[in-house]
């Protein structure tokens, strides 16, 4: 008995470890060579180096089953083939030093410019970039960059929060569509997010969309959950489904797996997605997506190097470069709903329209006449700056960083839950 | 008269203890086997030639300078807690808790890091961090253990239910300390101040995590082949009735020898975190507390040979890995290549210690 019991005890533990062995990430190499050259040969006779003679690296968190990561690596792909520049990627490197050796690697293969997607890579792109100071390195949604006083690390985002809000005017419309039909009252109109942390990046994200919202349906609320991770498809399943039962009729996420939009496909709830379309999994309930483009923010770094200019330490993208953009509308929308986004983008791109307008919200019943953010990161989160000026939130503003600051908590949204 | 017994075709016997050339000779043949397998499996799945697919397998442990040595890194630290585990398991003590001593160690040292790091001279906060974690891990250690000894508690459900403790303490943790706020990560703890950093031995950053798992290796070895108390273990793990009979106190062996075992797994969190990644994280272990337990059972628990089944786990994970994505291929065909080669390894265990006897047509005749 007791010898079975041992033999069962060493194949769990060698199961164990045989399965531990292989979960584990490694890094990984893989190179690209763009045969197009045209774009190079433009280049030729500026100052610098020739575009077909830069080296462009790229670490991803995950590989391409990941939408978050897809969305760069396609950009990435898109931006070096256009111009001309070789191209290599690392996929799978996890928030560690495991970042910092892939970025020295990739520095050591000869890269002039090296990129990396995910927010947990920063302090280690930052520890890279101090050892090889002649290489560009470039971390999107990081916040240190204006305060590390290095030349070569940058910092980059987009003014998602835009791209949201116009996806917020999807929303309401279809509120509004409801609420006609006689399907649910005034007060029923309820929408639900499912965000990942309390971040300020999640809480300018979902404040926008709310807003778009109302703009046009005045009588919506929502609620929001948090899941305490980017990824987890069952934790986001869970809270878009508590969404529903609490009476959500519409749902929208910022996280990064599927489980949202199937639950919402699931339950027939029409739901508003991140990062890319999801209409081929949720044919019947997808609305619309925003999405970050970075192509035009790999080619502003790699047309930087090339005629030897400074990238800036900030650069945040905006409806304007093409860096935010909405997916094509799916089958469910409300009539009308073209329409009103493109009235609305023209206001946003012409300065008319400013998202965080402090008279479309209040704080506690109150207007929101000063509020100062915590723009340079901190371990005590000292707010640093004001945010308010000529009447509205200014958010990833010039001169702050690209990176979203707003955190206010807004009337009209009832967090859940905000352990994480 | 038909009153022939009935011999089956083959029968399984085992060997005595067979010469260790053997053994090595029945292992090379096995990892030889395991990579023509994968060449065939990737040359008939993916089509590509296996010669090349071997050559970014070496290109990715072995490339460049930096690569070797981050190799030699990560063997370090597979090795360290191997050897960790090994006089547990040597005692026949089912300590599957590294993860959790690593993890408890790591989040002391990194608790010093943090709440000492702008109160105490360098020196001081990584004289804390070694203290700290060394007595973090073994009570992460002391605890099963303990329950064991007096009332004969399961150690494997303890040390494993222990994990779970200690990942969501880190996870608590992640959340009081996250910076920026909400963000739910710690980030480089004193990047501008570099307190609590581990110090790096002759301008090398690699080094130390090296230096220290050889150190150890050598001492576990002598430890348990040299010492009384390695002798203990030994009997323990034996007959703990023997062990009673010629008055070994077995309580007092578990309690002692799980203390050693999770400060040992409280060292590597110290060195993950104080002197790696300089951060602390809920997959800082990476799972490697399980394959501490592989590493120590394909050695059969001697500490020496250990250095060459980190290796080459490490060698595959790292090589593997390459070989995946030069060639456009998914992680899971890495997991796919690495799953092959444990299994060979695993496997020719078997034909080092039994050997199989197919009947022999001569009994037959006689008969």
């Amino acid at each position: 008995m007791k010898k079975k019991l041992l033999g069962l005890l060493v194949g769990v533990a060698i199961m164990g470890g045989i399965l531990a062995g292989c979960g584990s990430s490694g890094s990984s190499t893989e190179a690209e060579t763009s045969a197009e050259t045209e774009a190079a040969a433009e280049a030729e006779g500026t100052e610098g180096t020739a575009l077909s003679e830069l080296k462009a690296g790229f670490i991803f968190l995950h590989d391409e089953n990941s939408t978050y990561d897809l969305n760069f690596m396609n950009a990435a792909k898109a931006a070096c083939e256009k111009l001309g520049v070789e191209m290599v990627s690392k996929t799978n490197i996890p928030e560690g030093q495991e970042c910092y050796e892939a970025a020295c690697e990739l520095a050591d293969a000869g890269c002039d410019f090296v990129f990396a997607d995910s927010f947990g890579h920063e302090d280690y792109m930052i520890e890279a970039a101090k050892e090889y100071p002649e290489v560009q390195f470039c971390h999107a949604t990081g916040t240190k960059a204006h305060t590390e006083g290095l030349d070569n690390f940058h910092n980059a985002f987009a003014s998602i929060y835009d791209g949201r809000y116009l996806a917020g005017i999807v929303a309401g419309l279809k509120l509004n569509e409801m609420i006609e039909n006689g399907d649910i009252t005034e007060d029923q109109a309820k929408m639900g997010y499912v965000g990942a942390y309390t971040y300020a990046e999640v809480i300018s994200g979902y404040t926008s969309f709310f807003l778009g919202a109302r703009s046009v349906c005045p009588s919506v609320t929502m609620e929001v959950t948090f899941t305490g991770s980017w990824y987890d498809e069952t934790a986001e399943k869970e809270g878009a489904n508590k969404l529903i039962e609490n009476g959500c009729v519409i749902i929208s996420q910022h996280a990064d797996s599927m489980g949202a939009p199937t639950a919402c496909e699931t339950a027939g709830v029409p739901n508003v997605s991140y990062n890319g379309s999801t209409i081929d999994a949720c044919p019947n309930t997808f609305l619309v997506s925003s999405r970050v483009n970075w192509e035009p923010y790999f080619e502003y770094c790699l047309n930087s190097i090339a005629e030897g200019t400074p990238i800036a330490a900030d650069w945040c993208g905006s409806l304007e470069t093409g860096s935010v953009e909405l997916s094509e509308f799916g089958t469910a929308v409300a009539e009308g709903t073209e329409e009103a986004v493109n009235v609305a983008k023209e206001a946003i791109i012409a300065g008319e329209l400013h998202v965080f307008d402090i008279s479309t919200f209040t704080v506690d019943g109150a207007e929101l006449t000063s509020y100062m953010a915590d723009v340079d990161t901190d371990a005590d989160y000292t707010p640093d700056h004001e945010a308010v000026v000529d009447g509205y939130f200014n958010e990833s503003g010039d001169g702050l960083r690209s990176a979203p600051y707003f955190d206010v908590q807004i009337d009209g949204i009832d967090l859940l839950d905000t352990a994480f | 008269m038909n009153d022939k017994i009935k011999e089956p075709l083959f029968h399984i016997v085992k060997r005595d203890a067979p010469p260790i050339s053997r053994a090595l000779a029945v292992r090379a043949v096995a990892i030889i086997l395991a990579m023509i397998l994968c060449g065939i499996v990737t040359t008939v799945t993916t089509g590509l030639d296996p010669i090349q697919v071997y050559e970014s397998l070496f290109v990715g442990a072995f490339g460049s300078r930096r690569k070797i040595w981050i190799t030699m890194q990560n063997v370090s630290i597979l090795l360290l807690i191997a050897v960790a585990l090994t006089p547990a398991f040597r005692m026949r003590f089912w300590n599957v808790g590294g993860e959790g001593q690593i993890l408890a160690g790591g989040l002391a040292a990194a608790a010093c890091m943090i709440c000492l790091g702008d109160k105490l001279p360098n020196a001081l906060v990584i004289l804390c961090m070694v203290v700290g974690s060394l007595a973090a891990g073994a009570l992460w250690g002391f605890i099963p253990a303990f329950f064991k000894s007096r009332w004969n508690t399961n150690e494997t459900l303890s040390t494993l239910m222990m994990n779970y403790i200690a990942t969501q303490l880190v996870a608590f943790f992640t959340i009081v300390w996250e910076v920026p706020k909400g963000s739910g990560k710690i980030g480089i703890i004193n990047q501008d101040s570099n307190v609590g950093w581990l110090p790096q031995l002759f301008g090398s950053r690699y080094i130390l995590p090296i230096l220290v798992a050889v150190v150890i290796t050598i001492l576990m070895y002598v430890y348990l082949n040299y010492f009384k108390h390695g002798y203990e273990i030994s009997v323990v793990g034996e007959s703990e009735k023997t062990a009673r009979y010629v008055g070994i106190k077995v309580g007092k062996v578990i309690v002692r020898t799980m203390l050693l075992s999770g400060a040992l797994c409280g060292l590597v969190g110290l060195l993950l975190v104080g002197g790696i990644n300089h951060t602390v994280t809920t997959t800082i272990a990476d799972g490697q507390g399980f394959t501490g337990v592989l590493v120590a059972w394909m050695c059969k628990f001697n500490p020496l040979t250990m250095v060459f089944s980190s290796l080459l786990i490490i060698f595959m994970n790292r090589g593997a890995s390459e070989i995946s994505t030069s060639f456009g291929l998914n992680q899971s065909y890495a997991d796919i290549l690495t799953g092959i080669i444990l299994f060979f390894i695993i496997g020719c265990e078997f034909f080092i210690n039994y050997k199989v006897q197919f009947r022999k047509k001569s009994a037959k005749e006689v008969q």
